[in-house]
């Protein structure tokens, strides 16, 4: 079972969001790390674009895949986490903690009833087995 | 299509191994068994064995079987000799391409065995039945297996398994090996750019002959459909529906050289050389990606003033340069090496450049 840590937000499309004031940090889950597989490339936006709740905002590609990185909440990129432009491997290491890609200041705290709780979550990654 | 994906001899000894099944060509068949990287440099440093049961054979035999080939494939299928392969292709009455296959020949002239794409099995056995010109044409599919053994160390595992020489089987040549009562044919022939052969067992032996190389052979390891694309990829090797397809030529494909017009007629042979004689338009070719990012199936390729020219085929991570790399259609103007070109992914134009190919070359 992948871990699922209880004190974040998650998509249907395998993202976590942690949430601090209007401070979102997004990530690929630990499920999503080992489906994916050795991750090689991560295509990620600059700091200042706009970002569209359920909409790409870049992609994370393995050997065999890629895979669009949907965005939890609309906002404005404030940091990317640049350890990823010369090692990927973080990722895959740690997806859920160092290994997160960016943080949004969110547009509005409304669009966190759209995301799923770790039971919820839980459960669909479940029915995927 | 049945709707359940069909199982290989060797499934159970696949989970067993922790394959990662994944449904390919109506098959449920193993994408990789751990680390897809460290499969592909396996098999380029040592020796893989890939599960290819899903293959189709078909049977061409009587004394119509060479009138029938000639006629249904492209290349010159006079030329075999027994024990002689070929690789070739199905012609369409439009030029294009039904199938690539390989031709094993058992008897000059009156019996051949085809290998087809699983994924284009049904298709070609209806267009060889449609189109036969007196042959008797069995689909042998269900009865035969296949065990694809590939890396610089594969000759001496087969050696070691079957305890026969295999050395001195030239590229592209095969032979017979009985096996407690099988006959199985042993073809120096592969798709991974390494040495090493397909072996076609009977399908209720496959699974005991995948055993054997394990126990016998430590440095065997099993390798799964994600690697045999890589490898394949680094060669520039074609795989239908990308490279090839109902719709395109040969000729645009590089794939000219499996063409024998000399031999006489055969179907599809005025519009495919009239294609030819028009001059290609586009052209598939190798293309290093120098800037970030990995080209998909499908992404479009620019010129450097931004006209659209060309479509990706393949692309991946090449796990042998570490680079990646791409398979693309570039109209002329833009296909030889040295051009630069641009790939769109996703929003992005990323700057690549065509090359030599096979991408991959051994030291």
């Amino acid at each position: 079972m992948a871990y699922v840590p209880e004190e974040y937000y998650y998509t249907k499309d395998h993202e976590w969001a942690q949430v601090d004031e209007n401070v979102v940090t997004v990530g690929i889950t630990e499920y999503a790390q080992q489906q994916l597989g050795e991750v090689v490339y991560v295509d990620l936006p600059e700091e200042g674009q706009k970002v569209t709740q359920d909409e790409s905002f870049g992609a994370v590609e393995s050997v065999k895949a890629a895979s669009d990185l949907i965005a939890p909440v609309s906002g404005t990129v404030i940091e990317v986490n640049t350890s990823h432009t010369d090692d990927t491997g973080l990722i895959n290491d740690d997806p859920m903690n160092d290994g997160w890609l960016i943080r949004i200041e969110m547009d509005t705290e409304k669009e966190l009833a759209a995301l799923l709780k770790a039971p919820e979550y839980k459960k669909i990654i479940e029915a995927q087995k | 299509m049945t709707s359940e994906p069909l199982k290989t001899p060797i499934y159970d000894s696949h989970i067993a191994q922790g394959g990662k099944m994944v449904p390919f060509a109506g098959w449920e068949m193993p994408v990789q068994y751990g680390n897809l990287r460290d499969e592909h440099n396996h098999v380029r440093t040592k020796v893989g064995l890939f599960d290819v049961s899903h293959m189709g054979e078909i049977r061409v035999r009587g004394r119509e079987a060479l009138k029938t080939l000639q006629w249904l494939t492209t290349n010159d299928v006079a030329k075999l000799e027994a024990g002689q392969a070929q690789y070739s292709l199905f012609p369409n009455e439009k030029g294009g391409v039904v199938d690539d296959l390989i031709v094993y020949c058992l008897e000059p002239g009156q019996d051949y065995l085809l290998c087809v794409n699983a994924s284009n099995k049904d298709k070609d056995f209806k267009f060889l039945t449609e189109n036969n010109r007196g042959a008797i044409i069995e689909d042998e599919s269900a009865q035969w297996g296949q065990i694809a053994i590939q890396g610089p160390e594969a000759i001496a595992a087969i050696e070691t398994v079957t305890g026969t020489s295999f050395a001195d089987c030239p590229s592209f040549e095969f032979r017979t090996w009985e096996w407690q009562g099988h006959t199985c044919y042993i073809a120096r022939t592969g798709y991974t750019g390494e040495d090493g052969a397909e072996i076609f067992v009977p399908w209720e032996a496959t699974n005991e002959l995948w055993q054997l190389f394990f126990e016998k052979c430590p440095d065997a390891r099993p390798i799964g459909l994600g690697a045999r694309d890589t490898l394949r990829t680094e060669m520039k090797y074609p795989l239908y529906g990308q490279e090839i397809s109902d719709s395109s030529f040969p000729h645009e494909a590089g794939l000219g050289w499996v063409v024998k017009p000399a031999k006489g007629d055969f179907l599809g042979k005025a519009e495919m050389m009239a294609a030819k004689e028009a001059g290609v338009s586009k052209k598939l070719v190798g293309l290093m990606i120098t800037g970030k990012g990995i080209a998909r199936p499908g992404y479009p390729v620019f010129s450097v003033d931004s006209v659209e020219i060309g479509v990706v085929t393949s692309g991946t991570l090449s796990p042998s340069l570490n680079q990646a790399i791409a398979v693309a259609y570039v109209a002329s103007g833009a296909n030889s090496v040295g051009d630069k070109v641009l790939v769109q992914m996703r929003n992005k134009m990323i700057e690549a450049e065509v090359v030599k190919t096979p991408f991959y070359k051994k030291a």
